[in-house]
């Protein structure tokens, strides 16, 4: 079998929301791991986002979010992906947040949430299993 | 014969270092034999090496005078002679959420509770700077913090609570000034003498350039206003402290103690020489300079960090900077136990953890201390979990009895030895430091945020191969662990009722005379010796908002951003 394009990842921050301790850790062991990883850097909006995911036409959006805007933030960036026609960029979640809105944010549709405390190698297993379940582009 | 205080003489010395070495060879080595220790080497959370035991000749080279007595340089000992048997530290609990208004009733719960000093969380966009109708700060409106737009918010949150007998923290950076402009705009209202208000407000912006990331301004500007705040408060607030300089933030981003002590430090340097600059003697200021730190799960590594903090900060001050005032000297600062290390899973193990974190902070002799709460791996605390949180300092305070001793851990052989090893590294660093040209290009280069960066990442790892146990984590883990937990809830209405307020504020207000100080202010800013204050203070009074300040000077000063590291 031919070698499998590298997985592409766009990691990003959304608000006003500072914390990039654990969004670096993500980005550096998605990149350890032989991923092509782009970090967005602080402070986007969910605009931003959408249309840096759809240029570099990544396999995985992934959003961290630590300052409780997740129940604002997500929904908008489903509709944007929606809109842009990008469904198929499976959308992570990062951060700190309620198990009830976890659950709830799954239902709207964002294809994991990996939250605190969950081991680099579980991030990186995650990421490949929603690419591999996705299936080709 | 002997110099020391009651350690052997140079013969005792001798005949101690051939006994260690017997009993090594005799007394351990047998004991590995049967049973090899639980790990190869042993190290502090920052990583420095630790011993089997430590003996009086870990200390024999430390001079006396290193150690000193509490209150008397080099402060290592504490900031003053006799510590908590004249008054114990402040307990004070940091609150924030929604309005003003509904701040203010958690604030009077906690007073009502035992509280002895009041702290403020701000929301995110009143830390960054926005109005509340920002586009940019949907869904996040009084969420992590109290919003505040105009001074009528902040008359609200302290409605019925008199600041000349309570000292009162504002813990927000990039909009600092502003915020410290309607406080004193405020007092002012109330007839209130400034020499009569205690309290504290962070303004530590170098911090958050290498580690909050919470910002609005490029460096230079920032670090003026800085400077203002500090340079207004020496002239006309006797007792207040016009900057917590923070290594907090910096820990819980992921540097190591010996990091968090040494960067705080470089930041130090850096706000000295620039109130320096503009013309004040060191002893003008310094002695309103406050501190603000971690209290991490390393218990005596953590004693060591403030006590090698107190006696590195004495020596700067002193040898640096030419301070001639005692109280230019002495360090004080406020502890925070780790929010770091708050687990979801089995989420009550956190008052223990925090219970631990807390005490570290009082052998360290900490001037003011804040519990967190343990549900704060949720979201912010419930009133319950700061009541708990508070009551754990009131066990330490009142029950342990380890507040009956100044420096109870002083002359312990390790304890000391850790000290005199975290000085030696603090200073490496801040050579390092001035050897790139000082904290504000190492910053520029990125350089803190890389270290902090390569230490997050190093602690990651470290846990995630279970070298760094976390109970209910990586370590005692239960299958189930998920907890029926009430947390804090958040009113979907907040963002609403505090548009109103400040649409209200807007439309009562002179506008024409905000506009006409909002010219005054452009001018001043661009006046870079003039003293930023007075018209921010005058603007605050007129009810501009915070968003309309900080959009005018983003005008003219730009904004900042920064390429990630990682």
């Amino acid at each position: 079998m031919a070698d499998q394009p590298a997985i592409r990842v766009l990691i990003a921050k959304v608000g006003l929301d500072g914390h990039d301790r654990g969004v670096k850790i993500v980005a550096r062991c998605l990149r350890d791991a032989g991923m092509d990883v782009i970090y967005t850097g602080l402070h986007k909006t969910p605009e931003d986002v959408v249309r840096a995911a759809v240029d570099e036409d990544v396999d995985v959006l992934g959003i961290s979010l630590l300052s409780g805007a997740h129940m604002t933030i997500f929904p908008r960036v489903i509709a944007l992906l929606e809109e842009a026609g990008a469904s198929d960029i499976m959308l992570v979640g990062g951060g700190v947040m309620p198990d009830e809105d976890a659950t709830a944010l799954r239902a709207m549709g964002v294809a994991e949430l990996l939250l605190q405390d969950t081991p680099p190698d579980a991030i990186v297993a995650a990421i490949r299993r929603l690419v591999a379940e996705r299936g080709p582009r | 014969m002997t110099e020391s205080h009651g350690n052997p003489d140079r013969h005792g010395l001798a005949a101690l270092a051939g006994r260690l070495a017997d009993w090594e060879a005799d007394e351990v080595a047998r004991v590995l034999e049967r049973q090899p220790e639980r790990k190869a080497d042993y190290r502090t959370a920052s990583g420095l090496d630790l011993k089997r035991t430590y003996t009086a000749l870990d200390v024999a080279e430390i001079p006396l005078e290193d150690i000193g007595l509490p209150g008397s340089y080099p402060y290592t000992r504490g900031p003053y002679p006799t510590m908590y048997r004249g008054r114990n530290w402040t307990m004070r609990q940091i609150a924030g959420f929604g309005t003003g208004a509904d701040t203010n009733t958690r604030f009077k719960y906690l007073l009502g509770q035992g509280q002895t000093g009041l702290s403020t969380d701000f929301d995110m966009p009143t830390l960054m700077g926005y109005d509340s109708d920002h586009p940019m700060c949907h869904g996040e409106v009084g969420r992590e913090g109290v919003a505040v737009d105009t001074i009528d918010d902040v008359e609200a949150l302290f409605d019925g609570i008199d600041l000349r007998t309570i000292s009162v923290s504002l813990t927000i950076n990039p909009s600092a000034w502003i915020l410290y402009a309607m406080y004193i705009a405020l007092a002012q209202r109330r007839g209130y003498d400034l020499d009569a208000l205690s309290g504290t407000i962070q303004a530590d912006i170098l911090k958050e350039y290498i580690a909050q990331k919470e910002w609005i301004f490029p460096i230079r500007p920032s670090v003026r206003l800085v400077r203002d705040c500090i340079a207004y408060g020496a002239r006309n607030m006797r007792r207040y402290n016009p900057v917590n300089i923070s290594g907090y933030h910096m820990s819980e981003a992921g540097a190591t103690a010996v990091q968090e002590a040494a960067f705080t430090m470089a930041t130090t340097i850096a706000y000295v020489e620039e109130v320096i600059a503009a013309g004040l003697h060191v002893d003008e200021f310094a002695p309103r300079l406050s501190f603000f730190f971690v209290s991490q799960s390393d218990l005596f590594e953590e004693v060591a960090k403030f006590r090698a903090l107190r006696r590195v900060y004495a020596r700067i001050m002193k040898e640096r900077f030419g301070a001639e005032k005692p109280e230019s000297m002495r360090l004080r600062f406020h502890a925070q136990t780790a929010a770091a290390t708050l687990t979801k899973p089995q989420y009550q193990v956190n008052l223990m953890r925090t219970a631990f974190q807390a005490l570290a902070a009082v052998l360290g002799g900490c001037q003011s201390l804040h519990t967190n709460g343990m549900d704060e791996a949720f979201t912010i605390p419930t009133e319950e979990a700061m009541r708990l949180a508070l009551r754990t300092q009131q066990v330490i305070a009142e029950e342990t009895n380890v507040a009956s001793v100044v420096d109870p851990l002083g002359g312990s052989y390790l304890v000391e030895s850790l000290t005199s090893e975290m000085e030696r590294r603090i200073f490496e660093i801040l050579d390092r430091v001035d050897d790139m040209g000082g904290t504000i290009q190492a910053i520029e280069r990125g350089w803190f945020q890389r270290e902090i960066a390569d230490s997050a990442y190093d602690q990651a790892i470290r846990k995630a191969n279970g070298e760094r146990p976390v109970i209910g984590v990586n370590t005692f883990v239960e299958a189930d662990a998920d907890p029926n937990i009430e947390t804090h809830p958040y009113d979907p209405e907040t963002e609403r009722r505090q548009i109103d307020n400040l649409r209200r504020t807007r439309a009562e207000r002179d506008n024409a005379k905000v506009a006409a100080l909002l010219d005054e202010l452009k001018r001043v800013a661009g006046n870079e010796g003039e003293n930023i204050m007075p018209i921010t203070i005058a603007l605050a009074d007129a009810r501009a908002s915070m968003g309309e300040i900080v959009e005018t000077l983003r005008g003219l000063w730009g904004s900042y951003g920064e390429t990630p590291v990682f």
